[in-house]
């Protein structure tokens, strides 16, 4: 039987375990972000740049911002195959679901790269 | 007290409605919504719902009773009955044949797809197989299961996806041979396992923790087996 066509690794057991390990990884992220800016309630500019591009926070960044999209779509997949299925919608599913499936990927990419590019700061003409 | 009853019988109606009785409690006693049922049957003849053993053995008297999940015959009216009204509608989620009958084929199609049934490849012993206390203690809380479908019906992921996800009484039963010490199948039952859906479309809501009315915890079930899946994969 084929079950899942488009899944992240094709494993159930992976998938949710990445889902785990990434919703980790912006849990972390976000309390670093926090918890900077309650250790340094009078942040300017400056010091804000110099954190956010410290080495381990590019990378942390970085990861992050890949956390975010496996999380985004493994968890939007799973959505899309509860939802719109052939069982509750026929014949036309597949194709809904295509469409959606492809509207996923474009916003989870848009955000991957612009991401990307403000953190590493690209200029804008890579975008 | 009102009883409303789901009415469909597919000879002679287009779309299912509601009948609503008008019923008589004793004083004296509280009874099972079984017995309203078949007090009205008497009345009504054309209602149409399963029972046997009236007595939560047999399994067959599931159904939906004021928005829950449970056994006719164990459900006393005093627990179930709001603002005196009963109302009685067939299990959510799988096809109706009539009334408060429904076609348990996609349940039964799960529950046969974990392969209930002891698998060992030793050779036959002389007399039995035999199995020390504590791990057939591993097995209270498994076996029990009547098939009621209780579970399984009032579970979302199961209404969405009830051709993939194996859904909690089946899970319930694939854990009852996984965790038994004379099955030695353990690994291809694990690696059957393994998609995106039979077993990880349980998002514990515990639904069917609620509705099981024998007391059983399929989702913890569901836990272990993500366990074993967990060792086992890593
Ligand atoms: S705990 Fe899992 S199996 Fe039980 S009702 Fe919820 S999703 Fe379904
Ligand atoms: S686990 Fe409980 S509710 Fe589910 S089928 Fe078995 S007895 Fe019925
Ligand atoms: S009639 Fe057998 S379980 Fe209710």
């Amino acid at each position: 039987m084929v079950v899942n066509a488009t899944s992240f690794s094709r494993s159930g057991l992976t998938d949710f375990l990445l889902q785990r390990v990434t919703a980790v990884v912006l849990g972390l992220y976000a309390l670093c972000i926090i918890g900077f800016l309650v250790a340094n309630p009078d942040v300017d500019q400056i010091r804000w740049v110099r954190y956010m591009t410290s080495p381990v926070m590019l990378v942390f960044g970085t990861l992050t911002i890949l956390s975010f999209a496996v999380h985004a779509w493994i968890g939007m997949w799973t959505v899309g195959t509860d939802y719109l299925s052939e069982h509750k919608m026929g014949k036309y599913a597949s194709l809904v679901r295509l469409l959606y499936q492809g509207f996923v990927v474009l916003v989870v990419f848009t955000y991957l790269l612009i991401g990307l590019g403000v953190l590493w700061r690209l200029p804008a003409i890579f975008l | 007290m009102q009883v409303s009853i789901y009415r469909f019988i597919p000879d002679s109606d287009s779309e299912p409605r509601m009948q609503d009785y008008e019923y008589d409690l004793p004083d004296d006693r509280d009874l099972m919504v079984l017995e309203v049922l078949e007090n009205l049957k008497a009345q009504d003849p054309s209602i149409g719902y399963r029972r046997s053993c009236r007595e939560g053995v047999c399994g067959s008297d599931g159904m939906n009773i004021n928005g829950q999940n449970g056994l006719a015959c164990k459900t006393p009216v005093s627990e179930a009955v709001s603002r005196d009204r009963l109302v009685l509608r067939p299990l959510p989620g799988l096809p109706v044949i009539r009334d408060l009958i429904v076609d348990m084929s996609q349940f039964y199609r799960q529950y046969e797809r974990v392969e209930p049934f002891l698998t060992n490849d030793n050779p036959r012993p002389a007399q039995e197989r035999l199995q020390s206390q504590e791990d057939r203690e591993k097995l209270d809380g498994l076996y029990e299961c009547i098939l009621c479908a209780c579970c399984t019906t009032s579970c979302p992921s199961f209404w969405w996806n009830p051709d993939k996800f194996l859904g909690p009484a089946a899970l319930l039963q694939s854990y009852r041979f996984l965790a038994d010490s004379r099955d030695t199948a353990t690994e291809e039952r694990l690696s059957k396992l393994d998609d995106p859906f039979s077993v990880f479309r349980c998002r514990g809501v515990m639904n069917c923790v609620n509705a099981c009315p024998k007391d059983l915890n399929p989702t913890r079930a569901i836990n272990e087996i993500r366990t074993l899946l967990i060792k086992n994969g890593t």
